[in-house]
């Protein structure tokens, strides 16, 4: 069983976001980056496909120089190999992304495909479906649960208050949701084994792409802010439970008009 | 013909409260543009909703009401939307954002080669344009988003557009022929909890509970408000891990993200990731007893106090408040 792991690079989730210069991106400087947390769920599970009947992890990441660093980590996890299309992907829209892993994923054999649900910070959770549309294959999202039968697959999919179960023939795309899985962490051992595996870089001339295919945006970025300070509301004091009820009572009522 | 399509989403023959906002949304674009409002809809019910969407601002309903797209199929949808487009020509396509319509958009996007800007809080018509606000990193910026492309289309946030009723007359029945084809993937059985629980998705009211309430059994003073009020369960990533209550009830950046009318944090720090989930609710009240707990930076209505002292007995008054109805 081979599986492609498509793998972005994120700001930390804990990260304190200033938009640059030119007023329609963040600025980079200063930040730390990190794997977007779905994507983890996503590496963990093919990983442990790999243990349980052999094949490849194959990581694929589109982007700047600094996403080496995440597909570092993600051989250090276990994937096997790793291939970093170079270009600024922050330029790209969704189409041009989901593009540009399709042509580097035509190259490579598998049978499955995995994705985070929702790359975090941008939270688009388009790429997967369209990606899935351009290698022309199956797919599901939001999967929390996959079991390998012969040539088909069973993922469990969360939606609204309740869960599908969905059978699709092989090779199909998967994006993973929380509750799949619990990630590891790497070992020295990985971290030391990584080192030793070359992280194969291409351009996406390489991969026969035009710059208006990948950068002509469907969607572009027309100005970036900060969010108006929220003006902190009201704050009472507890002590007194019964009169702190009655005033929460008093908002729902008067204020939100939900009682 | 052209003009903004909405494809819509029902339960029961009536349309879902998620998919009237969008009709809401897309009648106001309509106006803005000069051009019609279309609804649209799948499966053996659509014709039933003419009336639902005719309240709403829709002079038209499309429908392909083949019975096998009662239930959703990424792969059977994407065919049918592609039909529905083909023959509407629109030039702005909107979908609620739920599971399904976040799962179809992009699909069919790609289809058409064209763009979608997902989980919009606002829309807007500028210069023959669509422009499309959503919040990212955790409603830490605010990004607009000008979608290119015809169709443009968009997925837009459960309740962050008003339901505005129009008045109309019932929408009229045009049916749309399409070539059924057999799915790859299909679903082979839905499971739904056996309680039949609100879920935080759609839900006006969300009480949240964190690690303030101590242990699993105490989410109960959560549930007890939640059920008073008529509203969902909501909890912290904290609480889940703990194994204290289910995935789905999570909110936050990886969890989901609600905007109800009134959420109530209980016993929950507020941490940039809770925060991310929630902080475009219309109204918040915290409850917490730490006085610097960064909830009440955010909390309309912030009480420092003990949860254990002050549910009990906001349920109660709830409960008094909704006997007087
Ligand atoms: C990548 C990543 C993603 C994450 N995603 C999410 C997410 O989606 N959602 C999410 O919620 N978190 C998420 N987190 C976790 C987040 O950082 C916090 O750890 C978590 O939200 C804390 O949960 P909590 O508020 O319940 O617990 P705590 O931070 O422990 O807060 C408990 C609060 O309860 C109060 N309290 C205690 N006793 C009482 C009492 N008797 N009465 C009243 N108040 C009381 C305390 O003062 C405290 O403020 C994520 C973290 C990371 C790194
Ligand atoms: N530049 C990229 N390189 C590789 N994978 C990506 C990239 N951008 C997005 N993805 C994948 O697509 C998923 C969804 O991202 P998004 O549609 O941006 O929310 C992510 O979780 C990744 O698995």
């Amino acid at each position: 069983m081979n599986s492609v792991v498509c793998v972005s690079q994120v700001p930390d989730t804990e990260s304190r976001i200033r938009i640059a210069s030119d007023g329609l991106t963040i600025e980079e400087t200063g930040l730390k980056f990190i794997v977007s947390p779905y994507d983890e769920y996503a590496l963990e599970e093919a990983i442990r496909l790999k243990e349980k009947s052999g094949g490849d992890v194959t990581v694929v990441s589109f982007g700047p120089d600094r996403v080496a660093q995440a597909l570092r980590e993600c051989l250090a996890r276990g994937a096997t190999k790793a291939i970093h299309i170079k270009g600024d992907s922050g330029k790209a829209d969704s189409l041009g992304i989901a593009r540009v892993l399709a042509a580097a994923i035509r190259e490579t054999p598998f049978d499955l495909v995995f994705l985070g649900k929702q790359g975090v910070g941008t939270d688009n959770s388009l790429v997967g479906p369209m990606l899935a549309e351009l290698l022309d294959l199956p797919h599901v999202n939001v999967v929390t649960r996959i079991e390998i039968g012969e040539g088909s697959l069973t993922a469990h999919r969360e939606i609204e208050g309740a869960e599908e179960v969905i059978e699709t023939t092989l090779p199909a795309v998967i994006m993973a949701q929380k509750g799949l899985n619990e990630p590891r962490y790497a070992s020295l051992k990985g971290i030391m084994a990584a080192k030793k595996i070359p992280i194969e870089t291409k351009t996406t001339g390489d991969l026969g792409l035009t710059d208006d295919e990948i950068y002509g945006s469907r969607v572009r970025v027309v100005s970036l802010s900060l969010p108006p300070e929220k003006t902190a509301g009201k704050k009472i004091d507890g002590s007194d439970p019964a009169a702190a009820a009655a005033e929460i009572i008093r908002y729902i009522r008067d204020e939100a008009k939900a009682l | 013909m052209a003009g903004v399509l909405v494809i819509c989403e029902s339960k029961q023959g009536r349309l879902q409260k998620t998919s009237r906002q969008v009709l809401s949304a897309g009648r106001r674009l309509a106006e803005a543009s000069g051009e019609a409002l279309v609804a649209a809809a799948f499966g053996p019910d659509a014709a039933s909703l003419a009336g639902d969407a005719g309240s709403l601002g829709a002079a038209t309903i499309l429908v392909v009401a083949d019975p096998a797209l009662g239930e959703y199929s990424t792969e059977a949808h994407t065919a049918a939307a592609v039909r529905l487009i083909e023959h509407a020509d629109p030039s702005i396509v909107l979908l609620p954002g739920s599971s399904n319509g976040r799962d179809l958009a992009p699909r069919l996007a790609a289809r058409l080669g064209v763009g979608v800007a997902s989980d919009v809080t606002g829309l807007e018509w500028v210069e023959g344009k669509l422009r499309a606000r959503r919040p990212v990193y955790s409603g830490k910026a605010i990004a607009v988003v000008e979608v290119d492309g015809r169709p443009a289309i968009a997925t837009c946030r459960p309740n962050a557009f008003p339901i505005e009723p129009a008045g109309g007359s019932a929408a009229e029945v045009v049916s749309v022929d399409h070539q059924a084809s057999q799915p790859r993937a299909r679903v082979v059985e839905t499971k739904i909890p056996e309680s039949e629980e609100l879920t935080i998705a759609e839900a006006d009211i969300i009480v949240s509970g964190g690690r303030g309430l101590k242990e699993a059994a105490n989410f109960s003073y959560i549930r007890d408000l939640a059920h008073a009020i008529g509203g969902a369960v909501g909890a912290s990533r904290a609480t889940v891990d703990a194994g204290w209550i289910d995935h789905h009830h999570q909110v936050g950046q990886t969890g989901r993200v609600v905007s109800p009318n009134v959420y109530i944090a209980v016993g929950v720090s507020g941490a940039i990731q809770h925060l991310a989930g929630m902080s475009s609710s219309k109204h918040i009240v915290a409850i917490n007893k730490d006085a610097e707990a960064p909830i009440f930076r955010i909390a309309d209505l912030g009480v420092v106090g003990d949860l254990f002292q002050i549910l009990p007995l906001l349920t109660e008054e709830v409960k008094k408040a909704k006997e007087q109805h």
